[in-house]
């Protein structure tokens, strides 16, 4: 099978449509097309990975802290392990940089054994508990104040771009459909299938997955369904200079609450400091914008977590939707006699648990009855362009140089990013459309002046690169 | 991961390593490989060396140094020429990666990869405005949104387009500069917004930008929101004093000004930077903490005109040609500071030493306006100077502080204190 491309036509008729191209609809995806199936994916956005899953804190979690028993915590221990192992295969960038969960009041310290039980029920045994003194060696730049901690060796940082892109890229290669800027907008029944009407016309799918995110409730009623309802709620996240990054060599956590994980402080794999995310709810599903308290509140944790970090200068603030529900667990289903499929309320996890949730929802979809054999003729897995600090970069390779003179061409300067590497991104399976899907491709832009010296080339490189033909680079918006 | 290892970088040593090709960086190099006839290296990252000046097409450049007035341009262009008349090797499309007095600099090149090992260097890698994000403007991020650099390397570098109505941010210097630059653009500026009381540039600007410009400059308000999701609809403005907020619609926005240094390379170089500016501490002789390890321009004085960068550049090469001759010779870092106190925000140089700075000037930056300004001096309890200043203090320009004031201080003694007064 020859690679689609991306924004080309979709078969009128396939075995199976994803709807959602996050990082868990790309990771089905790429599982779904490993069998004898016509895939299809649709995605509303111009990009893959471009709602919750561009703006997270990317975070590889052990799932030490999850609530044993349920399905997360199945599935994230698992996903951990698999990501893993993806990761070094087509190379996302990983850092097993660990963490460290701080208390900093005493009913806070009287709380880590039971997280350390929890962890252990989690099925993760690395935990244990660390005086002050372990904490300052460990972190000499923590705030004043901490009374001790729990380390959680396993926790890793990883780029939630390259990975969506990955997933997606694979199924691509592996023959799946995927059009982006296609939204379905609603759905009727036949006998045989579903037809999905879609902004691109209708298109008739044997089976239908759904992993619309933020919208999965919403796809969920039109199979008739009313078992949970998404509030989106935002986290506002500061990105700090790479400056700042000697400050900081692992993951600081709170101990967590029932609203969620907490605001925490960790390096990037792109080498910046980050502080968040935030957690309010909110009404609107698209409303990712930042706000003057959220801003103000990550502050303040930040003072006192690591208080030389405030003198640093802010490269990059954001935020994201996790798609919360009323229950405390994963909405993952499987409808037979609809053939329909639901992967829903994928909250604050799904990037670790991305490749198990793909893998249990096809194992799912084969016992209601989906009949297809494992492929034997599978292309091999794809090679990403690493975007990750502790891995060479092209700027930093005579030996790519000496090939090719436009990896020694820095374009963009914070980031260090090449001719080279833009137009690598553009000639990949699935080429950016916007600004904002080289900057999750490549950094560029991404960096420190914020395009003051290089926002001009970026765009003419982009324009040129794209020919005159789609869409001009309207939106930049940050990451 | 890439598994590439990175390869041999070729060796290069000359005599004179300089980082950034702007006004100061140029200057330097032109005095040092002509006058002096030193081996002389510049590093410049963008494909043309001239720094800032190349992308702001209007005139006001090269007064002090060239004693005529150029476009930014044709004066970029005519500090390029001068520098590799005199025998200066500039090298452009060429980015330091790292640099410290011990290893050299680390340099990418279409050409390969090269470590520069030089007797002295002097670092002259500018200053950027702060992004909307740097400066914590929370609310929607569409697009829009510009620096001025941004804006007039689209427009004058690259021929982009902008929108139709713009708001700008701050009312220096720069903030003019972005005015003339929208309108070139065909974009109609719709206010000029600033947080201080009064404007921070010359009043002059401000009646010429209510009369010939047509665009009122609110002042006292500050920028509090962002809003529109692909496109910039409008921002909203509160009021300083009152708290009042209200939207003012507009599809673009130019953040200006708010300078930062860039350090990157003098701080991996471990230099001793000032704590609030953030800038490498000199002495007036521009030398660094670091022996063998100079630094001129904007990057020790966000900012000043670029004809002041430019004899930053001619003042340095006699300390250099000391140290090439004499190395050994350099100061302990322990010496004197001299210190600003509030409403002075940094001073520069931040070290005392014998000898006066470039014009014989210190230059520092005022939080808040001060109409007559009286300047003291003082270390250990003992004034040094005082003097009655016949030009305004004011917020986001330069202040400049006649440097016989600090000609007492003593390196061996405490604090060289700094402290402004007078009526608004
Ligand atoms: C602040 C924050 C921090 C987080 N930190 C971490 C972390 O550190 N580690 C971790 O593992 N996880 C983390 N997460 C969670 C993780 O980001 C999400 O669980 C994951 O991105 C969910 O992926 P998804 O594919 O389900 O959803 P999404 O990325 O939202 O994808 C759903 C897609 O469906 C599309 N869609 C919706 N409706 C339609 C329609 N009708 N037609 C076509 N397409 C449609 C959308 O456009 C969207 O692209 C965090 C989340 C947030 C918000
Ligand atoms: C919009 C605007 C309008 C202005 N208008 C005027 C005016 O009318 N009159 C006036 O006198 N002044 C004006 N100025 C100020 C003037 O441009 C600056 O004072 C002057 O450019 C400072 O010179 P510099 O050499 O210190 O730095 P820059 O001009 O900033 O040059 C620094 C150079 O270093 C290079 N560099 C940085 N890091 C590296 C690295 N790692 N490797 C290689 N190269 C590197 C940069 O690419 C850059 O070219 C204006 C400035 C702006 C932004």
């Amino acid at each position: 099978m020859t690679p689609s491309v991306p924004t080309g036509r979709l078969p009128d008729r396939v075995d199976v449509t994803v709807i959602g191209a996050g990082v868990v609809g790309a990771a089905v995806a790429r599982e779904l097309s490993a069998l004898d199936l016509e895939v299809a994916v649709v995605e509303s956005r111009h990009d893959v990975g471009d709602a919750t899953s561009k703006a997270n804190t990317a975070i590889l979690h052990t799932g030490f802290d999850a609530t044993p028993g349920t399905l997360e915590s199945a599935l994230v221990s698992r996903g951990y392990g698999l990501l893993r192992a993806y990761a070094q295969v087509v190379g996302i960038p990983v850092e097993q940089t660990g963490a460290v969960l701080v208390a900093w009041t005493p009913e806070e310290l009287a709380e880590l054994p039971a997280l350390e039980r929890t962890a252990v029920a989690n099925g993760y045994t690395e935990s244990a508990m660390v005086g002050p003194d372990a904490l300052y060696r460990d972190v000499p730049a923590l705030g004043p104040g901490a009374l001790g901690g729990l380390t959680v060796p396993g926790e890793s940082l990883i780029c939630s771009w390259t990975t969506a892109l990955a997933f997606a890229t694979e199924a691509v290669e592996r023959g799946a459909h995927l059009r982006l800027g296609c939204r379905v907008e609603g759905m009727s029944r036949q006998v045989e299938h579903t037809v999905l009407h879609t902004t691109y016309g209708d298109l008739a799918s044997r089976w239908v997955v759904n992993v619309a995110g933020l919208a999965s409730d919403l796809v969920d009623g039109w199979f008739g369904y009313r078992r949970f309802t998404v509030t989106p709620r935002r986290g506002e996240l500061l990105v700090y200079d790479k400056q700042a990054r000697s400050l900081v060599d692992r993951i600081v956590l709170p101990v967590p609450t029932s609203r969620g994980k907490g605001v925490l402080v960790a390096p990037t794999v792109y080498g910046n400091v980050m502080l968040g995310p935030t957690a309010d709810d909110r009404d609107d599903r698209d409303d990712t914008s930042t706000s003057e308290t959220g801003l103000s509140f990550l502050l303040e944790k930040g003072a006192t977590v690591l208080p030389a970090l405030l003198d640093e200068e802010v490269t990059a603030a954001y935020a994201g939707l996790r798609a919360a529900t009323e229950h405390k667990d994963y909405v993952i289903d499987v409808d037979a006699s609809q053939r329909y499929a639901v992967v829903g309320g994928i909250r604050s996890t799904g990037l670790t648990a991305s490749m198990a949730i793909a893998g249990h929802v096809t194992a799912a979809l084969l016992d209601a009855g989906l009949d297809a054999a494992r492929r034997r003729d599978l292309p091999g897995p794809p090679r990403m362009p690493n975007l990750g600090e502790s891995f060479p970069r092209p700027y930093q390779r005579a030996d790519l140089i000496a090939t090719d003179g436009s990896y020694g061409r820095v374009v963009c300067f914070c980031e260090r990013v090449t001719a080279g590497e833009i137009r690598d991104a553009f000639a990949s399976t699935i080429p950016p459309t916007s600004l904002g899907g080289l900057r999750r491709r490549t950094r560029a832009l991404n960096g420190r002046c914020q395009g003051f010296y290089c926002g001009a080339e970026v765009r003419r490189l982009f324009a040129a690169f794209q020919g005159g033909a789609g869409p001009s680079p309207a939106t930049t918006e940050a990451r | 991961m890439s598994t590439g290892t990175a390869g041999p970088a070729t060796l290069v040593t000359p005599e004179v390593l300089i980082v950034g090709g702007g006004p100061a960086g140029l200057t330097a190099a032109r005095v040092l490989a002509g006058a002096h006839r030193r081996r002389v290296l510049v590093v410049e990252r963008e494909r043309q060396a001239g720094g800032i000046p190349r992308h702001c097409d209007h005139t006001g450049f090269g007064l002090r140094d060239l004693r005529r007035v150029l476009s930014g341009p044709s004066y970029a262009g005519r500090l390029v020429a001068a520098a590799e008349e005199a025998g200066a090797e500039i090298w452009d499309g060429a980015t330091v990666t790292s640099w410290s007095a011990e290893h050299g600099a680390e340099v990418t090149t279409p050409r390969g990869l090269f470590t520069v090992r030089a007797g002295a260097t002097v670092l002259a890698t500018g200053a950027r405005e702060r992004s909307r994000p740097a400066r914590m403007i929370p609310g929607d991020r569409p697009e829009g949104i510009y620096t001025t650099g941004l804006l007039q390397n689209l427009v004058h570098l690259h021929h982009g387009r902008v929108g139709e109505q713009a708001v700008i941010l701050g009312a220096e210097l720069v903030s003019w500069s972005a005015a003339l630059t929208l309108r070139q653009a065909g974009c109609d500026v719709v206010a000029m917004v600033t947080a201080h009381e009064r404007p921070e540039s010359y009043s002059a600007l401000t009646a010429l930008g209510r009369r010939a410009l047509r665009f009122p400059v609110i002042s006292g308000h500050r920028v509090v929101r962002i809003i529109g999701r692909d496109r910039l609809e409008a921002v909203e403005l509160e009021n300083a004093a009152t708290g009042r907020r209200r939207l003012q619609g507009c599809d673009t926005l130019v953040v200006t000004g708010d300078w930062v240094p860039d350090v990157e390379l003098a701080r991996s170089g471990g230099l001793d930077l000032d704590r609030v500016s953030r800038s490498p501490v000199v002495d007036s002789d521009l030398r660094t903490s670091v022996p063998g390890g100079f630094a001129a321009g904007n990057l020790i004085h966000p900012v000043d005109t670029a004809d002041v960068a430019a004899l930053d550049g001619r003042h340095v090469a006699r300390p250099v040609l000391r140290w090439l001759d004499d190395p050994g010779a350099w100061p302990s870092p322990e010496g004197a500071r001299v210190v600003a106190r509030p409403p002075l925000r940094w001073i520069s140089p931040g070290r005392v030493a014998a000898g006066a700075p470039p014009r014989s000037r210190h230059l520092s930056w005022v939080d808040r306006r001060i109409g007559v300004p009286v300047v003291t001096v003082t270390q250990d309890g003992r004034v040094l100077g005082r003097r009655r200043l016949m030009w305004p203090a004011a917020p986001g320009r330069v202040f400049r502080i006649p440097s016989d004031l600090f000609a007492a201080a003593s390196p061996a003694g405490g604090d060289v204190v700094v402290e402004v007064d007078g009526r608004p």
